[in-house]
């Protein structure tokens, strides 16, 4: 099969794969049909994560068609379009029957810290992923979600990662109806949760970027404000200002640890990985709420350490959550929005690829080139 | 802001909002099992058939996992020395890092012996560069002629020392 090959940073390639196999009872075969690169993709693909081997697909926002079963998958069968959420999750284990579904005990040998996930190194647990014509799903009766007559595809698609993780950043922030939330980051998660912020009752709700088209968009599909911080001084001290000196109520860090804006944490955590990644968007999401407010963490980092103002966190009275969307848990409600039309996850889909071109994907979307917000993935027919 | 109240006009404002979820998630569920610790009913074990390196902070494999990439050659031996070392601990994460890097040479090497040679600009996606940013491509390709003119240069000034000496 055609599948991308992780080569090393800033090096990917369509090539030639053995099939993938049922290697459990529990897994199924799927032919993948779209699959997305996600901004945390971004992370694997500049080197910033430990342990992402060289000929790795990456790859945890797909959906296709069930191709094969293992003995002991009952709810699937050949033949059906699934979506599949991008948590590899038991159902069984104590996690699971929380509902964390991202933090499974029994999809993971390599570390305890994340639960599996599809293509996202061996720290994820070494599965490949599907940016593939196939892919090999664990626990396809807990996962795997047969997509609803009537749903658009693109939408589908959308709800296997950013929809949910975006989602999930807004309801972390246990906003109160009149809150003042503030995003940083207009990718696609920071934009889903500038959007999914005004269903829990936000009055307020401000994006933080750097790039002038994403801000544009974000202004437009979710309604918000959205600001520059190239063009601030400091955007802590502007966003003390617009809230009266008091700081925002909610405060989402939808980048993770390919952030921009600050020299030294770009230095530190991005050129010379001293720390997990840039926590610039996290050291103004703490600095910027307001005392007894929330931070709500969905960006991604490494899993050594970060420089943050931990002081401040204590001493403002801050409540840090934080966790990888749980997708299952959610998708229920995500489907009844989308169905309703609240959500429209489709649009921010910007630029199309076929497998072949991957390596321009991963270069246009790390690079920001043409506006991109982005990328899917559309598979051949064949 | 405050006597601004069209954002309840946006489609499914405050759908969700729900003052009593609280604490929210993720302890929302939490269902005490947790004090049984990591006594549940473990799913079938998957077989291993290739070698699977194990976080020394839990027991066994978990019951599934992937077997892409398994370790191999220089970068092999410096990731199982990694997992010598919990996850708490620099010696675990940073030989893995240096691993990664040790790889992607392994990669290139790997690529020559099977008769491949890695078209870097097209892995680099520079295609992209060539049709949305020519500028930056034209940067990147001056740089990069500049760098390998100064390292002939020192090289053949350096052999011309030599042959003069020699």
């Amino acid at each position: 099969m055609l599948a991308m090959n992780y080569r090393g940073p800033f090096r990917v390639r369509a090539s030639e794969k053995p099939d993938p196999v049922i290697l459990h009872p529990e897994d199924a075969i799927i032919k993948v049909t779209r699959s997305c690169i996600c901004g945390s993709d971004l992370h694997l693909y500049h080197g910033l994560v430990p342990d992402t081997r060289v000929g790795m697909t990456f790859g945890h926002e797909f959906m296709g068609t069930v191709v094969d079963i293992g003995s002991d998958v009952h709810k699937l069968k050949v033949g059906d379009t699934v979506l599949v959420p991008f948590n590899i999750a038991c159902g069984k284990c104590a996690f699971c029957k929380q509902e964390l579904y991202g933090n499974c005990h029994e999809s993971n040998s390599q570390a305890t810290a994340v639960g599996g996930i599809f293509g996202y190194s061996h720290t994820a647990g070494g599965y490949d992923g599907g940016q593939a014509e196939y892919v090999r799903v664990p626990y396809a009766d807990v996962g795997p979600t047969v997509i609803p007559e009537g749903m658009d595809p693109d939408d589908a698609l959308l709800l296997t990662d950013v929809v949910p993780t975006g989602y999930q950043a807004a309801e972390m922030g246990g906003i109160k109806p009149g809150d003042t939330v503030v995003v940083f980051g207009a990718g696609p998660v920071g934009i889903m949760a500038a959007k999914c912020a005004w269903l829990f009752g936000a009055a307020r709700v401000i994006v933080i970027d750097h790039l002038e088209y994403r801000l544009e968009f974000v202004r437009n599909y979710a309604n918000c404000e959205a600001y520059n911080f190239g063009s601030l001084e400091d955007p802590v001290l502007f966003l003390k200002k617009t809230t009266d000196w008091f700081g925002a109520d909610v405060c989402i860090d939808a980048v993770g640890g390919d952030a921009a804006g600050n020299a030294m944490q770009t230095l530190t955590g991005r050129k010379l990985l001293l720390q997990a990644g840039s926590a610039t968007a996290l050291h103004w999401a703490i600095n910027s709420v307001k005392k007894g407010g929330i931070v709500s963490i969905v960006g991604v980092y490494g899993p050594t350490d970060n420089l943050i103002p931990i002081g401040n966190v204590v001493n403002k009275g801050i409540t840090i959550r934080a966790n990888q969307a749980s997708v299952k848990r959610l998708l229920p409600r995500l489907i009844d929005h989308i169905m309703a039309g609240r959500l429209d996850p489709k649009a921010i889909i910007t630029h199309r690829f076929p497998l072949e071109e991957i390596a321009e994907a991963y270069h246009m979307f790390s690079a920001k080139l043409d506006n991109c917000i982005k990328p899917v993935l559309v598979m051949s027919a064949k | 802001m405050e006597d601004n109240k069209d954002y309840q006009q946006i489609s499914g404002w405050g759908i969700d909002a729900d003052p009593e979820d609280e604490p929210n998630y993720p302890i929302k569920k939490y269902t005490g099992d947790d004090h049984n610790r990591s006594n549940w009913e473990r799913p079938q074990l998957q077989v291993q058939d290739v070698e699977i390196l194990k976080s020394n902070e839990r027991p066994s494999l978990s019951a599934v996992f992937g077997t892409a990439s398994p370790p191999t050659g220089l970068s092999g031996v410096i990731r199982r020395h990694a997992f010598k070392y919990s996850e708490n601990s620099y010696g675990h994460w940073l030989p893995l890092l240096l691993a990664d890097r040790i790889n992607v040479v392994e990669g290139i090497i790997e690529d020559l012996s099977e008769g491949v040679i890695p078209n870097i600009f097209a892995e680099r996606g520079w295609k992209a560069d060539f049709k949305y940013n020519k500028g930056a491509l034209a940067k990147k390709v001056l740089i990069r002629a500049a760098v390998l003119g100064v390292i002939v240069i020192c090289l053949s000034k350096k052999k011309k020392r030599k042959s003069f000496f020699g």
